[in-house]
This record gives C-alpha cells, structure tokens and sequence, in this order.
C-alpha cells in the first residue's frame, strides 16, 4: 500500500520529515479507501439515505404526492397512534404471518435440504425441481395460487370434493385467506431451501464421525452436531423472514384483489384490498392504501417510520439473544 | 465477517421498507402543436375514442393527438409528479380523483379558459357539474358518465313465472328466492340476485339511492347512523344473503365468472337479476347477442315509492395536468371531447355510456336502443344521486364497504352501534388527510 511512500528516496531522515511522509500517505491511503468504497457510498447516500431522510420530514407533513408537503407537526403519529382503528387488525395479520410463515419456512426448507443433501441419485434434478418456484414472480405465482386453490372450480376443491375431504373457501374465507397465503410462500421456499442445502453439505465430516464413535445415533447428531454447525444460517433465515414478513405486500395485495373479484370500477379495485373481511390487510398493504390511493403520502411516511423502526428492533433483539444459540466456526475450529 | 455479512444483509433488506419520495415536476414546452391524449379506455372502447378524436383532428388541422389507452389515475398522478403528464388525461373516477386533481392545481384551473370562450357549466347536468368540480374549483369537466340500474333474464322469469322487473326491495327479494336454482347438493345454480358487498357492481354507493340515503349531513360530517334507510339497507342485503347462505353464495361468486369478460354470470344465464352500469349492454351485444334481457330502474324501499326511477350515476372526468405545454390547444381538445354534441353522441352511440350534456341527452341522433333508454331515464331523474366529492380518494366508501362486508358475514352484533362508530372512522381519516389538525 506505502509504495508511493517507499519509492521516494528519503533524506537524511529527520523525525518531522519522516512524520510528515508518514501522514501524507495516511492521507492518500485515506483516500483510495474512499474512492473504492465510493460506489457504495453514492448507491447508499442516493437509495438509503435520500429516502430515509425524505420519508422521515414527510412523516411531519401532510402531503398529497401533488401539492408541496405542509408541516402539521406531530398530527400523522398521533392519528396513528389513536386515531386509526385499522393499524391493530393490520398490525395483528402482520405478526400472524410472521408467526406462522417464518418458522414454518425454515423447518420446510431446512427439511427439504435435508432430504436433499442425503439424495444418491437425480440430485441436479431435484435441486431444480425444489428450487424452480423461487424463481416465478411472485405475482404470476400468487395468480396460479389463487386458480388453484378457487373454491368453486379450481382443481384442489375439486379434488377434495372426489376424495370426500372438506373443501374450504381458501382465498375467499377470513380464516384460510392467510393460511392460503403460506401455502404460497411454503411453495416458493427455494432460495431458503439451496441456502440450507448448502450449509447442511458443509458440516464438516469428521464431526459426525467423533459423534458416532461417541455413540450418537441420528437424532442426536442432527441435535448437536447439524444444528448448531448450521445456526448462522438459521439466524439468517428467521432474520430476513421477519423483515420479510413485517413487509409482507405483493402476495397479499394480488390474491386479494384478484379473488375478490369485483373489477369494482369505481374504485380501481381499493376497496377489495385486504379481501375477505379485512384478513389480508397487512401494514404495507394499508400503509400503500393510504399513500397512493388516499393522497395521504404524509401518513404513510409515518407508517413507514414506525415499521422501520420496529423492523430495526426486532432485529436488534433477534441477533442480540442468538449470542447463545449461534455458533461461528472460526477458521481455527476447523 | 460472518456476522458483518449478516448485519449487512440486514441493513440491505431493510432498506427496502423506507419508501421513496421525491416531489417537483418541470414544464415542458416545445412550438408545435402535438398533444398526448390519455384515456382509461381500452379495445373496442378506445377504437370509439380514437375515432372521435379523428373527428377532431379535421376540423382543428394545426392539432396532432396522440391517444393512449388502457391508462390509470396512478399513472396520471405518477405523470404529473414526474413533469411528463400529457396535455389531456381522462378519469374514470371521478368520485375518488376530482378532489385529488382539483385542490391543489395538478390539473388546471379552467375557469379562465371558459369565461373567455363564454362556455357556462349550466350546459351540464346537475350531478356531473357537482362532480368535476371540488370547492368551487372547477379543474376538469364531465365525458361521459355510468349509470346504475337492474339488468333482468327473460327467459329465467318466464320459467319462474314471473312477469315485469320488480319495483320494490321486497319484491325483489320475493323474486331472487323464486329464481335461485339450488344443486342436488344444495350448492348454487343460479342466483337470483347477489347483493355481496365487492360482488361485481355491488357496494353500497351503488345500493344507497334506492333506500335514498346521503352520505353526509350539511356540514359535511359522515351521516350514516342517523339515517335509518342505511341500517334498512344493510338488513335487507343480509336477509337475502343469509337465506342462500353466506358459504353458499361465496362458493358460487368463485365460479361466477370475471365480470368484464364472456365469463360475466349474467351474461351466461346463471345469475337472474343484476345491479350493473348501462355499459352492459354493448358488452351484452358484443359478447351474448343471443341473451334476452331487460332493464329496468333498480326497486326502491316500500316506504319510498316516489324513488323508482331514480339510481346512482357517476362518471368520467378530463382536464389539463398542469405540466401541459400546450394548454391552449389542449383546451381546444377538452372543450371538444366535453361539449360538442356531435362528439358526445359518437361515443355515446358507440361506447352506450351516458353522454353529458343536456343537449347531447336530448340530441335525436342518439340511437334510440330499449335496454339503453332505461339508463338516460335514470339519468335524468330529479332523485339520482352520486357519492361526495373527498380529498382522500374513495377513503370513506372504502370504510363503509369494509364495514358492510363484516356485517354481512355476520360479525357485527350492533348495527346502529357499528355505524356510529363508523361515522367516526371516517370524519377522523378525513380530518387527517386533509392537515386540519395544523397546531
């Protein structure tokens, strides 16, 4: 890195001098620091920062997306806070899919990497198989979702019907709507899914075979030896499905509209977001209600400003307590 | 490192959830005479528009359009915010945009283009001059507009025999339990009549004429509860909907049929009676000529029958985004497209919406068509209402649907009470939206 430094034939050496040297190539050093991360520094500054910055004075504005913001001071917090009797439902289908989609997530991809870390043969076509969902958008599969699952003549129920099983209303009945929902994402699973295999391929060898001399069988070597060798990654996966999850919109704002059904003309479709009975009506998804389709872009700043902060503590708190239960593997280790 | 690939990650994703804002337009000006012209319309629809804007084009030759179709009110104001809005942008809605595009100028002001020309708003009807304009501003001016009346199957009363579209609600209900067919199993064949809140056409806007109710008191607070035709509203949808049984009817609306499509259960004789908007009948021509079907008023509460006749309409609105270039020819092209009866009377003959002028209405160049005639009827009558004007969009019908679904699914046990506290929602949201509550 000193070369510049070094290829200067130095004078006698005098200490102020050679300090001096010294700190002009800190300085350049700086400096090339700087100009490699600059990309970085401009996408954050531009996407990140800009928009941070922006999101949080509309937040104390009222602001109609037309006309210039007009600060109103605290008044968007505080109809949030008292005001607006659709945060709690909201809030409540929020944390019902983070409840139930995350863990659900990971066990399915974590078991599904699992079966395919142990595969002797087609292995390259199972991968491809388990993997190819992940990459259908996520509106064209949430329409196939939606056809599949159609209570009256979409394949499933008609299937369940021949078989004699119950047939529920899925996407058109408040208590299957969110259910459906991680039927979706459960099947989507993929990148998750490669995630673990290739954690679970990564488990060192001789650390099963210590296991099985000291007479662990099967279960107890996924307990103590796959597990806590794979928990990074597992604390990577609950970490990005809450994030996910407090984000929850595109899946949720296409099956409801779409199964709603009602082209509802006069309303272009507004009024069927969160369909049925307001059980796909997530934070983002109202919080998108209000800022493009009421003009209210200044409360749904301040929605945004809650859900990052909340996002960011939930975060802080899930990295924090996994101290005790994620383990690194330092390269000594091995 | 591991952990800092995590936090970074993390911070990636994050990221994601603050949401872009950035404000500003420029103006855009060049010397000729080339408008863009953005339309809702689509297919055979815009076929009909491009033709009128022909018309135009001759009789104004300096004048070049280009039309664009299949446009939405998020892209108008996504334009305007982003400087590249077109010289003219048509609205389907204007219940839920007139507010948004009149308040604070995105689309310009048009009194000064109207007094110079000595055009008066008196040449439209009483409702669409109400709705093109908010506050006393008037940025946009009424084409053309929907009006919502009862589509009925012939053949399916002939084998129920019944006779003649019926005037009441309660003949209505009589006449939707004698057409439902059930299946063996007991699931639905054909329904008689759906009044599911988000079924098709179906909310309560469209609904709440018949029972002739407003939505707000003179002070322009939400008056829903103290009004006992909306709580009569609400019972009699659910009787009906309770009778074919909630599960029952949900299952049949999932294989009911898109609505704008062939697939349309009217269309398709497996629902007997309909709430639906007069442009129905082209899409009856164009996609079942064989279907024989009449229309008629929507029925009216038993203790009003001085409303049959009357319905809902709403309707379509144009102006100039501010960000024109062109604004003077753009003028030129609005006044054409609003007021010319030739121009009106085209479309109307083409598209079957309600032209609105009263001189177009009257024009007898207008194709005289029975099903159609029925709608300019409702049109005109003294007791058609339409929905208030907000700054917020459709936020208050959306409230009321939402409360309307939850009651009809049987989750509300105190109507009065739900309303009341309905009324509340909707002053609050509209108090928040509008900054009335600067310190």
């Amino acid at each position: 890195m000193s070369r510049a430094a070094e290829a200067k034939p130095l004078p006698a050496a005098r200490p102020l001098d050679r300090r001096s040297a010294r700190r002009r190539a800190a300085w350049r050093r700086r400096g090339q620091v700087l100009a490699f991360m600059s990309p970085w520094l401009l996408g954050f500054t531009i996407f990140f920062g800009y928009p941070l910055v922006m999101t949080a004075y509309y937040s104390f504005t009222h602001y109609d997306l037309l006309s210039p913001p007009k600060w109103v001071g605290l008044a968007n917090y505080k109809y949030l806070f008292t005001g607006d009797q659709r945060i709690w439902p909201a809030v409540s289908n929020t944390l019902w899919i983070i409840a139930v989609a995350v863990p659900l997530n990971a066990i399915f991809a974590f078991g599904v990497a699992l079966m395919l870390s142990r595969a002797r043969r087609g292995i390259g076509f199972f991968r491809t198989v388990f993997y190819l969902p992940a990459l259908v958008p996520p509106v064209a599969a949430t329409l196939g979702f939606v056809y599949l699952l159609n209570p009256g003549t979409g394949p499933v129920n008609n299937l369940l019907r021949h078989l004699g099983l119950p047939d529920p209303l899925w996407f058109d009945s408040p208590t299957w709507s969110k259910p459906s929902l991680v039927l979706l994402g459960l099947w989507g699973v993929g990148n998750l899914m490669i995630i673990f295999l290739a954690a679970v391929i990564d488990v060192p060898k001789h650390l099963y075979e210590s296991a099985e001399l000291d007479g662990a069988g099967g279960w107890q070597s996924m307990r103590w030896v796959t597990l806590p060798t794979i928990s990074p990654v597992i604390l990577f996966a609950i970490v990005i499905g809450v994030i996910e999850g407090l984000q929850y919109f595109t899946q949720a704002y296409v099956a409801s509209t779409i199964a709603a059904g009602s082209a509802a003309s006069a309303t272009e479709g507004a009024n069927s977001l969160g369909y049925p009975l307001y059980s796909t009506m997530f934070y983002p998804v109202l919080l998108y209600q209000q800022g493009f389709r009421y003009f209210n872009m200044g409360y749904a700043s301040a929605m945004a400003m809650l859900l990052l902060v909340v996002a960011f503590a939930v975060t802080f708190i899930i990295v924090r307590n996994s101290r005790r239960w994620v383990h690194y593997q330092g390269p000594a280790v091995r | 490192m591991r952990r800092v690939a995590i936090a970074g990650l993390v911070l990636l994703v994050l990221s994601a959830s603050v949401i872009a804002g950035c404000g500003g337009s420029s103006e855009s000006s060049s010397g000729s005479a080339d408008l863009t012209f953005w339309t809702g319309f689509t297919d055979r629809e815009l076929g009909v528009m491009k033709d009128v804007v022909a018309d135009f084009e001759k009789t104004h030759p300096d004048i070049h359009v280009k039309v664009v179709g299949g446009i939405s009110d998020d892209k108008i104001v996504a334009a305007i915010r982003g400087g590249n809005a077109p010289d003219v942008a048509h609205s389907f809605d204007a219940g839920a945009y007139t507010g948004a595009y009149c308040s604070n100028g995105a689309w310009i002001d048009l009194a000064d283009y109207m007094n110079q020309d000595g055009l008066s708003d008196d040449v439209f009807p009483e409702v669409p001059r109400q709705y093109s304009q908010f506050e006393g501003t008037r940025c946009a001016l009424p084409m053309l507009a929907d009006v919502y009346g009862l589509y009925y199957n012939k053949d399916l009363f002939a084998k129920a025999g019944l006779d003649g579209p019926p005037q009441t609600v309660s003949q209505l209900m009589d006449y939707a339990k004698k057409l439902t067919e059930r299946n063996p199993d007991g699931s639905l064949k054909v329904v008689g009549l759906d009044p599911f809140d988000g079924f098709y056409e179906n909310i309560a806007a469209h609904w709440a004429p018949q029972w002739g109710v407003d939505w707000v008191d003179e002070s322009g607070k939400s008056n829903l509860a103290a009004q006992p035709g909306w709580a009569d509203m609400l019972r009699w949808q659910k009787e009906l909907i309770d009778w074919y049984g909630y599960d029952n009817l949900v299952r049949w609306q999932a294989s009911a049929g898109d609505e704008f499509s062939a697939q349309n259960a009217f269309e398709r004789g497996k629902l007997a009676m309909n709430l639906d908007g007069e442009w129905r009948v082209a899409f009856i021509g164009a996609e079942h000529p064989e279907l024989n079907f009449g229309t008629a008023p929507l029925p009216v509460d038993d203790g009003q029958p001085d409303l049959y006749g009357s319905g809902y309409t709403s309707g379509s609105i144009i102006g100039i985004p501010k960000t024109s270039g062109h604004k003077d020819e753009a003028w030129q092209l609005l006044k054409y497209l609003a007021t010319d009866t030739g121009a009106l009377v085209k479309m109307t003959n083409g598209i079957r919406n309600v032209p609105t002028t009263t001189a177009a209405l009257e024009s007898p160049d207008v194709k005289p068509d029975e099903a159609f005639n029925i709608f300019l009827d409702i049109f005109g009558n003294p007791n058609t209402r339409t929905t208030p004007i907000t700054l917020v969009g459709s936020a208050n019908q959306d409230l009321v649907d939402a409360f309307v679904t939850k009651y009809q699914a049987g989750k509300v046990d105190d109507l009065e009470g739900g309303l009341a506290d309905l009324d509340q929602q909707i002053d609050a949201q509209l108090e928040a939206a509008g900054g009335a509550q600067v310190p």
